[in-house]
């Protein structure tokens, strides 16, 4: 980070290291208990600006057009160690918002992307966004009731995924369901770096 | 600088908050190093160089221990880029120390690298 005290400074080392992950879906699919559960703190909000630009091809003047918005975040903490702090950020829930993510996965490390049986065309925007950008994701599918209603390739072929994509099941208000979740995000970010285009699936895991 | 700090961020039950937020930082909203959401800082205790005013020294106070600008925000309540402004004027001035922050992206995802990933992974799995 430049800065003109840099001489002067205590070395930044020695400061944990803040890790971004993503938490998304559409409305109602549980990222709020997703990231409650898992946080070590108590659910704080952050506003941050945005800046959406539609494309040129969007207008009839072929001029972008750029808006900026507040957006309103929930996120929660996971100290991992002195040297790792990893941050949960819910991305905002209404749908119309999706094409102003690029400021907010900046810098993040995945996503998870929560989806519910029940109205899994809330998770479709989510999805495609992160497949676009190239951002490695997981989808975690969050059941309420303990019984599983699809089988996990179900939901995969409903939501039209890669097949490198791990799909986990989960209970969003399961701390250690959360922690599995996210293990399997990083272990799909160290295969995606080890590995070039493994046909395999990864296996589904009941987390 | 020993201010008096109040419990709570500055509001009024009818007006909602009594300080536009942006007037903090003199209309500012662009910092002057690069600051992301999960920038970690901490306030050093050194004598400052510089003005401020309650404003940063309520950030200096959310700091004693390192937090990410998004957590000082957060209980500021006031929105990231006003706290990102106030950081940048304080880690001029030598009062915080940030931590390294990737550069701003480019269009693409970077995968980080594999030692971050295993130590991360590490963790989680001790927090089974």
């Amino acid at each position: 980070m430049p800065s003109s005290n840099d001489c002067d400074q205590p070395p930044a080392e020695a400061l944990p290291v803040g890790i971004k992950v993503l938490v998304a879906g559409g409305f109602g699919v549980g990222k709020t208990t997703f990231v409650n559960t898992l946080s070590e703190i108590e659910p704080l909000s952050t506003e941050e600006m945005l800046t959406a630009v539609s494309a040129a091809t969007d207008r009839l003047d072929g001029v972008e057009n750029k808006a900026t918005t507040t957006v309103a975040l929930d996120f929660g903490r996971i100290t991992l160690s002195p040297s790792h702090v990893l941050y949960l950020f819910g991305t905002p829930g209404q749908e119309r918002f999706w094409f102003m993510w690029d400021e907010l996965s900046e810098g993040a490390l995945g996503a998870v992307v929560l989806a519910d049986t029940r109205r899994l065309e809330h998770s479709f925007a989510a999805v495609d966004f992160f497949e676009r950008r190239g951002i490695p994701f997981v989808v975690a599918v969050n059941e309420f009731d303990g019984a599983h209603r699809y089988h996990a390739e179900e939901v995969r072929t409903a939501l039209d995924l890669r097949q490198e994509v791990p799909v986990a099941l989960c209970d969003a208000r399961v701390q250690s369901s959360g922690i599995r979740v996210l293990l399997e995000l990083i272990q799909h970010l160290i295969t995606t770096r080890s590995s070039h285009g493994s046909d395999t699936a990864p296996p589904v895991l009941r987390a | 600088m020993t201010p008096v700090l109040p419990d709570g961020p500055l509001t009024n039950e009818t007006v909602g908050r009594l300080v536009r937020p942006y007037t903090v930082s003199d209309g500012r909203t662009r910092a002057t190093s690069h600051f992301t959401l999960v920038t970690v800082v901490r306030a050093t205790g050194a004598p400052t160089q510089g003005t401020f005013g309650l404003e940063h020294a309520q950030v200096l106070a959310l700091c004693e221990s390192p937090v990410s600008v998004a957590e000082v925000a957060a209980r500021m309540q006031v929105p990231a880029a006003v706290v990102k402004v106030l950081l940048s004027d304080l880690a001029e001035g030598g009062a915080v120390v940030t931590g390294h922050a990737p550069p701003p992206s480019a269009d693409h995802y970077a995968l980080p690298d594999r030692d971050l990933l295993e130590a991360v992974r590490d963790a989680l799995l001790k927090r089974l």
